[in-house]
Parts: structure tokens; C-alpha cells; sequence
């Protein structure tokens, strides 16, 4: 198939590289430039672990082509913080055991991280129905609503 | 330790405290290392095609231009690996149990939609799907019977000829004269209950990936497996290759929930091809794969009856069970693990003398059943737990004052079932009590019945329930099989720079076993809990493991550390003692610091550690021992954890959807490692057993085809599907193990489905309804209120 060449932003960083236009972001971000954080769930849009943020809104990178992203500019996991200095969001997570198995985890921090931007998430029916594009299948929610709840609480009403 | 040093008494723990996870940070910031995130050079990848008939003869495969698809490297049918593979073979004890021969990929027939046929080999993912398209598959379509009722027929088509029937599984259990009991009871109740099949969806796809190591000869299997010792042990003979030749890592796993702990084709199928064609070879499964191709659960087709007197007391009970094991039985755990556990468990927490439990466990053209959390438990307790209620409502007792009268009492421990299991020393009244006390019971029915008066559909549920955990060798996990599920080990070891290692091969797939076996570790040995590193999920680490399943790992892993660590302290003592010039009575390590009553004198670990390591002589030669030990713990028997959950509902009166209005689950686990990781459990377990009581099925059409192929079809709970959950915890007598751990990893998945169909069945209950098959979603709950206009069959005597 013939490649095309795309430059794009992710975390920051500018990436320039010849794909074949049926690549799926998410398969980009893993295999191409390594950032293998952004999981794979499902495949058809439902599960929610390979959300990112592209261009400040939460995008299912499963059923984003990489060649529609050219030009954009990509968040990720990777990007929010390190294992030396969590960010906050992921913070709020280890605080409140809002995971388990940690798998679906970027893709709800990654989704999160667009809510709080943009939703107002003032009570937990908010915050749910905010959550309810991801599945996880460890914690049963509570604790994730638990650190929702505090991370909206702490960014105060939306302006 | 002197009895009179108060002081070393009070110092804290780490059991019990809600330490955060040490796991976490990698996690959270995206760097946990997951099979699909290992790429090797030179690495190949897998794509299979897969059966689309659920029984037929593959009479030709013809792989037409697939090799022209750039990328191609290799094409595999059956025919192909015959001499690189002897298949794996569950046996087991039972007797009339027919063995399936699991292989990679199908040899002459094909026997469930989902099962894997060809292997293509690629450079990458895309090529080899690529390629897929071109496989044309010649079968010609054999009989077959897709509904359990219909394959346990004496006529019914064979899908393992060998076997000579369908029904691979046959088990009764009975205690007294059930038959006779039933004749003279006062009351009796009896349904037809059905949980349909459901799948375990961990979020991390099963993923594999196989390296060999030409140079040595060796082959490495890093697999999203929870049971990592079990499938070394099992492909050491598939593939001829020694333990020191084979090593089997769980790296990072995504949830298993029981549906990844055992041996899958693919598994096997890595392993042939990386040795074959000496490179990396990579499979990972998507959505589609696991939902036709893991193994599935529960779906057992449950009638019983039970039989009450007039006052509220069990008499009898019996049951008649067909179990839809699939089309085969899966290794290790055979297709006894989840149909035999549902007729042991069946008499539940409760006093009864006289019970009969048959089942019978037929193959269909459909995928494995297997382990999922809760293993034939979720069933039972559905199953008597609706009975319970049934019996209760028939009498007039409130189905608290029911329970209450028929669990088994602290006094009477140890009991034992109609079946034979041992309670023990377990807070069953507590639990029922606790459940109660937190919601305000009487306060909760006035509640509902406002609410009815208001003309809403609200309805109570409860479910009590006990299951075994931390099962030692006494008895398998799954009846007849040749495995060791009794044992783990443990090994410990102080290196020369003071760090701690402990390597257990146990596997952490969620369950945070990093920070709970540490916490553990910490109090026992005195340590810092930033000094111990735990390694798990690597076949390498110790001799034999079986792995994390069954609620077993806090009880085994727990104590085979807290073994392990008190040899070391004891040689950390020694050496310290003689270091110090003080008896070792005098001496205690908290805090990674060795402290004596009798001075002013500590050392730390790490000078302890490099005086027994690095500096020669400072310890006589005939002292001189290594800060390790290895130790393996036996719980012998398991240990009973038991739980009441309580829930109310509402039912839309238009559309028929379930909500939930409030829930509790009231637990006995013994000692709390975690409290924070034991109510993450415990709300995780709990939406999976509302999922399967609302939202999850499985669905096969007639044709054997799965019809709930994607997540938007099957459907598994969401932030909304489920309320925050009430936990009470009951810490009543300690089990007799080290430790006094029980296991409490599936409880909520036992106890939820059987609670909420019970409120469900409250909320309909002036409708004449009682919910039988789960889940009860919006159409059930229509079928349901349309079939009572139409006279019902009598559904009690």
C-alpha cells in the first residue's frame, strides 16, 4: 500500500513519518513512536483504553486513521506525568485506588483530563454519565468516581 | 521478643492499613509493560482463521495468493505442527470423564464457531490479516445439537467421538433420604434457574508472545496469563523442553477474572512457531477473538426444589443440573471445575439434612466453559437463594427471619454440608445482621412499601453465601484434577546492599499482590516496605506454582511469606546477635533497624547484610548462614468466607429497566491485608455479578454462531449501570491458618446476581412473576408479564 507521509504532535513533540493510510492512531502511537501506554480494548470504539486527547477533546484513537491526525496535536499518558512525578489527575488516581489491573486506566485518565476541561461534573449522576464512555472491568467505579469527584471539587466551577 | 516489652506490641502494622499500591505509579503514567507492549527485533506476528462452523469436517484448506500478500512468511494448519506438539490432556479422577486433547489448531474437525484453524504468519499484524482473506476453508457441515437439553440426549450428534457421548461429567452428591423428605414436607417450593452463559472480558485481550533463544536452545513465553507455573508445567511436555529450557513470564496482565488462567491454543501455538522458525512470534487476540474464543462460564441449567416446614426450616433440597461444558474440556481445570461446583455448593451457608445434587456436564458446539470469578457459586447461589425467597414469601416470613433461622451458628462450626464441605469458624448471622444493621432493614421494607403504595415497582433482595478460599491439598480446586492446588511458595532474600527480593509465583493481575504481600512481609520480618521488592508472574522464581485463582493468593502467598520472612529474621537475628554481643531474646528489627532492650546499640538491615556478605571473617565460618529461605505453605484446608448482600431496586413500569437503588454487602475475610484493596474487590466483584444478573449474555443463535461478538452487543457494566456499594466488614474468629487471611477476591460476583433477581423478583412480585434466568434484562422482564396473562405451569406444590 502506498505510504504517506504525516507530521503531528504528540506530547509536545513533533513526529514526521511515512504510514500506510489505513494505520490506526492507536497502532501509531504503539508501534510507531513506541508510546505504548495508549492500550487497545476492543477495536470498535467502546471500551474506551485507547482514548487521547487530540486537538483538546477526548478521541477514540481505535477508530482514528493516523493520516487524520496529521497536522493535530496528541496527549497522551505519557505525557501527563512519570512515574517520579505523577500528575494530577493520575495522582488523584493512586489516592483514591481508582485502579486495578491498570489497563483501561490511561484511557479513563486520558478521557478524565477532557471532562474537567470541559464538563461540569458537580454531582456523581455528572460524573457517571462523564465516565460511562469507558469500561473498566476491576475497580466497579466507586473509586474512580471518588477521585472525580475530588479533582472537579479542587478545579471549581466551570468558567 | 520479651512478653513484658510492651512497646514491640504497639507498634503499627502494615496489616490492615490502607497502604497505597506500589504498583500504581507505572500504571498511571502509562509505562506498565503489558505482553502487547513488547516488540523484539525480528518479532512476527499471528493472525488465525478461525472456524466459522460450529461442527464439520475440514475436508480441504487452500491457501490460495496469501503468500503474495508482502509480509507473508508462513502458513499453518494442524498437519503442519504434528511433530512439534503432543497435545495437552486434562485428566482427571472423575469417573466417565472423557479427556479432550487440546491442540493448537483443529485437527479434522472443527467443533465451535471461534476455533482456530489456519495460523498465518506475518511481518506484521496488517499483512497477516491481509492474507486471511485468501484461506479458503472446504468443510463439510456435520449434525450438531447446540442446546445443552438437546446434546445430553442419547441420540444427540458426538462431538468428540472418541468419548462416545456428550455427557463427559457425571457427579451426585446426597445425604440423607431426600426423596422421603420431600414426600412428608409441609411446603415445598422448586424453578427451573438458568445464569446464561457469560465471558469474562478482561479489558487486556489475551496476548502472547513466544522468543526463542536459538543459541541456548531455550524458549521464553511472556503470556497474559494468571497462571504462569501451570502452563510452564503443561507445555514442558507439549513441546519436550525441561524447565530449564522453558520460562513462562506474566509480565503485566489486564484482569483475568479467572478466564485467563488456563491453557489456550494460541498459547501453545507461539511456541511451536517461534521454535520453528526461530524467531519472535506474537499473537494478540481482539475483541472479536475473546468473545468467541476465551473461555466462557457459568450456564447451567438448574432444577430445584427445596422443601421448608411450615415454621421456616430447611428440610431437603434437590437438584437436577445440566452443565454446558462447550467443546472441550479445558486444561487444567476440566470441565468438572465449574458444573461439579454448583451441585457441592448448591445447599449454601445452611443448616439442611437431607440434599441431592446431580449434574451432568455435556459437551456443545459452542467455546470452553471455564474459570470465572466465582466458578459455579454465582450459579448455586442464584439458584438457593432464589428458593430461600421462594420459601420464605410462600410461609409469610420475612426472608431475613428465614435466613436467621436456617444458617448454620457460630456454635455449630465446624459444619459440615450435604456435600461435604467444612464451614468453618465464619461470620454467617454477622454477615446477615451487619447487611441489615447498615441498611436499617425494617426502615428500608417501610421505604418499599411507600413506594409500592406510590405505584413504583421496588423490591428487597438479599443473598447469603459461603464459598471455600485458600484451599490447601486437602482438596483440589477442581474435583479429580492431577494438579497440586494446595501449595506456594515463598522465597526471601536479603542481598549484600541490605535490599529485599521476595519472588513468589503467584501473578498479580489487579489484585495489587505487590503491596499486600509486602505489607505482609514488613510486619513479619521488621523491614521497610520501600526496601522489599515482590516478584511474581515468572515460572523461574520458585520450584512449582499454580498461580492467582480461586481467592487463594492472599491465604497461600500471604502465608508462604509470612513463613519465609520469619527464617530470615531469625538468621538476621543470629547475625546480629553475635554482631551486637547480645542473646537474640533481647533483640528485635522494626523498621529495617535491629534494636536490643538491653543497650543503645541498632544496626540497620543493610550493616547486618554486609557483614554476613562482604566482609569476610567478621562472622566465624561455622555461623556464617545466607539472609535467605525459601518455604512453601500448605493451608491444608480451605477457609470459609461468607457474605450477606443486600439490595434494592426499582423497575421502570415503562421501559422495564432495572435500577439499583441501594446495595450492601456485609463480608467476613478474616484479617484485612488492604482495606482499601478489599472494598476495590469487593465493589469490582459486585459489578460484575450486576452485570450478569442485568446486562451479560452470551447469546449463540441456532446456527452455533455467537451473535454477541462485540461489546456494543455484549454488554458489561458502565459508570451507570452501577451504585456505590455499601461495605460492612465482619471480622469474626480468625481462620486456623497463618496469618488468619481469607480469600475475598470473588465474592461480589457470587453473591450479586442472586440478590438483585431476589428484588427484582420482590418488585414484580404482585405481578406474579419470579425471575428464573438471569440476566433479566427489559425484554425477560416483558416476556415475563406477557407470559403471566397465559396460564403458568404450577411453580410450586
Amino acid at each position: 500500500m502506498t505510504e504517506q507521509k504525516i507530521t503531528l504532535s504528540v506530547n509536545g513533540q513533533s513526529y514526521t513519518r511515512m504510514i500506510e493510510p489505513r494505520l490506526l492512531l492507536s497502532d501509531f502511537l504503539r508501534q510507531e513512536i513506541g508510546l505504548t501506554g495508549t492500550h487497545v480494548g476492543c477495536e470498535h470504539g467502546v471500551c474506551g483504553a485507547c482514548t487521547v486527547v487530540l486537538d483538546g477533546r477526548s478521541a477514540r484513537s481505535c477508530l482514528t486513521l493516523a493520516i487524520q491526525a496529521e497536522g493535530t496535536e496528541i496527549e497522551t499518558i505519557e505525557g501527563l506525568g512519570n512515574v517520579d512525578k505523577l500528575g494530577r489527575v493520575q495522582e488523584a488516581f493512586r489516592q483514591h485506588h481508582g485502579l486495578q489491573c491498570g489497563f483501561c486506566t490511561p484511557g479513563f485518565i486520558m478521557a478524565i483530563t477532557d471532562m474537567l476541561r470541559h464538563h461540569p461534573l458537580e454531582t456523581d449522576d455528572q460524573i457517571r454519565e462523564a465516565l460511562s464512555g469507558n469500561i473498566c472491568r476491576c475497580t466497579g467505579y466507586e473509586h474512580i468516581v471518588n477521585a472525580v469527584r475530588e479533582l472537579a471539587k479542587e478545579r471549581g466551577p466551570l468558567k | 521478643m520479651s512478653h513484658n516489652d510492651h512497646s514491640v506490641e504497639l507498634r503499627p502494622k502494615l496489616v490492615g492499613e490502607r497502604v497505597k499500591r506500589t504498583e500504581d505509579p507505572r500504571f498511571l503514567t502509562g509505562v506498565g509493560r503489558y505482553v502487547d507492549d513488547m516488540s523484539p527485533a525480528g518479532m512476527l506476528h499471528v493472525a488465525l482463521r478461525r472456524s466459522d462452523q460450529p461442527h464439520a469436517r475440514i475436508i480441504g484448506i487452500d491457501v490460495g495468493e496469501a503468500f503474495s500478500v508482502p509480509g507473508v512468511v508462513a502458513i499453518y494448519d494442524a498437519s503442519d505442527l504434528d511433530k512439534d506438539v503432543k497435545p495437552a490432556i486434562p485428566t482427571s479422577r472423575m469417573p466417565g470423564y472423557y479427556a479432550t486433547p487440546i491442540w493448537p489448531l483443529a485437527r479434522g474437525k472443527v467443533r465451535y464457531v471461534g476455533e482456530p484453524v489456519v495460523a498465518i504468519v506475518a511481518e506484521s499484524r496488517y499483512a497477516a490479516e491481509d492474507a486471511l482473506e485468501h484461506i479458503n476453508i472446504e468443510y463439510e457441515p456435520l449434525p450438531f445439537a447446540i442446546r445443552q437439553v438437546d446434546a445430553v440426549k442419547d441420540d444427540a450428534p458426538l462431538l468428540h467421538e472418541e468419548a462416545g457421548t456428550n455427557t463427559i461429567i457425571r457427579r451426585e452428591f446426597k445425604r440423607g433420604d431426600v426423596d422421603t423428605a420431600f414426600e412428608n414436607a409441609p411446603v415445598t417450593v422448586k424453578g427451573r434457574f438458568r445464569m446464561t452463559r457469560k465471558t469474562a472480558v478482561a479489558m487486556e485481550n489475551r496476548s502472547y508472545l513466544a522468543e526463542w533463544d536459538q543459541r541456548k536452545q531455550s524458549l521464553t513465553l511472556h503470556t497474559s496469563s494468571g497462571s504462569p507455573g501451570i502452563i510452564r508445567d503443561v507445555l514442558s511436555g507439549c513441546l519436550d523442553l525441561p524447565g530449564t529450557r522453558l520460562r513462562v513470564i506474566a509480565p503485566d496482565v489486564g484482569g483475568s477474572f479467572g478466564a485467563k488462567g488456563s491453557l489456550y491454543s494460541e498459547e501453545m501455538l507461539v511456541c511451536i512457531l517461534a521454535r520453528k522458525l526461530a524467531r519472535p512470534v506474537k499473537y494478540v487476540s481482539d475483541r472479536l477473538e475473546d468473545l468467541s474464543g476465551t473461555s466462557q462460564a457459568f450456564d447451567e441449567l438448574i432444577e430445584a426444589e427445596l422443601a421448608v416446614t411450615q415454621d421456616g426450616t430447611l428440610i431437603g433440597l434437590r437438584a437436577d443440573v445440566i452443565g454446558d461444558v462447550g467443546a472441550y474440556s479445558i486444561y487444567p481445570w476440566t470441565a468438572a471445575l465449574e458444573t461439579v461446583q454448583v451441585v457441592s455448593f448448591l445447599p449454601g451457608p445452611y443448616r439442611m439434612e437431607h440434599y441431592r445434587g446431580r449434574i451432568r456436564g455435556v459437551l456443545t458446539p459452542k467455546p470452553p466453559t471455564g474459570p470465572y470469578r466465582g466458578v459455579g457459586r454465582p450459579s448455586s447461589t442464584f439458584a438457593m437463594e432464589r428458593l430461600i425467597e421462594m420459601a420464605a414469601r410462600k410461609i409469610g416470613m420475612d426472608p431475613v427471619e428465614f435466613r436467621r433461622r436456617n444458617l448454620v451458628r457460630a456454635e455449630e462450626f465446624p459444619y459440615r454440608t450435604a456435600s461435604g464441605i467444612i464451614w468453618d469458624k465464619s461470620a454467617f448471622q454477622e454477615c446477615l445482621q451487619g447487611a441489615c444493621d447498615f441498611v436499617d432493614y425494617p426502615n428500608l421494607v417501610r421505604e418499599r412499601d411507600a413506594a409500592r403504595k406510590a405505584g413504583r415497582w421496588v423490591g428487597i433482595g438479599l443473598a447469603s453465601y459461603a464459598e471455600l478460599t485458600g484451599i490447601g491439598s486437602r482438596i483440589s480446586v477442581a474435583p479429580g484434577m492431577p494438579i497440586n492446588t494446595g501449595t506456594e511458595t515463598s522465597r526471601i532474600e536479603i542481598d549484600a546492599t541490605g535490599a529485599i527480593t521476595a519472588a513468589f509465583g503467584l501473578s498479580s493481575h489487579g489484585q495489587g499482590l505487590e503491596t499486600t504481600l509486602a505489607q505482609v512481609i514488613v510486619d513479619e520480618l521488621g523491614c521497610k516496605l520501600e526496601d522489599i521488592e515482590v516478584k511474581h508472574g515468572d515460572s523461574s522464581l520458585v520450584p512449582m506454582s499454580s498461580g492467582t485463582y480461586a481467592s487463594r493468593s492472599a491465604v497461600l502467598g500471604g502465608g508462604a511469606a509470612t513463613l519465609a520472612a520469619r527464617v530470615v529474621k531469625a538468621k538476621v537475628l543470629r547475625a546480629a546477635a553475635y554482631l551486637m554481643e547480645q542473646s537474640i531474646e533481647d533483640l528485635d528489627i522494626y523498621d529495617g533497624i535491629i534494636a536490643s532492650r538491653n543497650s543503645n546499640q541498632t544496626l540497620t538491615l543493610k550493616e547486618v547484610a554486609s557483614a554476613v556478605y562482604t566482609q569476610m571473617g567478621r562472622i566465624p565460618r561455622d555461623q556464617r548462614e545466607d539472609l535467605t529461605a525459601s518455604e512453601t505453605y500448605d493451608p491444608y484446608l480451605g477457609t470459609a468466607c461468607s457474605s450477606t448482600h443486600l439490595t434494592m431496586v426499582e423497575v421502570d413500569t415503562e421501559t422495564y429497566g432495572v435500577r439499583i437503588l441501594r446495595y450492601v454487602v456485609a463480608e467476613d475475610c478474616g484479617k484485612i491485608i488492604n482495606p482499601m484493596i478489599v472494598d476495590g474487590q469487593v465493589h469490582g466483584a459486585v459489578a460484575q455479578g450486576i452485570g450478569a444478573a442485568l446486562l451479560e449474555e452470551i447469546v449463540h443463535d441456532d446456527q452455533g454462531q455467537v451473535v454477541t461478538a462485540s461489546l456494543a452487543d455484549y454488554l458489561v457494566p458502565v459508570a451507570t449501570s452501577v451504585p456505590n456499594i455499601g461495605i460492612v466488614h465482619i471480622e469474626a474468629d480468625l481462620p486456623n491458618n497463618v496469618g488468619g487471611f481469607r480469600g475475598m477476591g470473588e465474592g461480589g460476583t457470587i453473591g450479586a446476581p442472586a440478590a438483585v433477581a431476589n428484588a427484582v423478583s420482590d418488585a414484580l412480585s404482585h405481578l406474579g412473576v419470579s425471575v428464573e434466568t438471569l440476566p433479566v434484562t427489559p425484554e425477560r422482564i416483558f416476556q415475563m408479564l406477557r407470559d403471566t396473562n397465559t396460564p403458568r405451569s404450577a411453580n410450586s406444590t
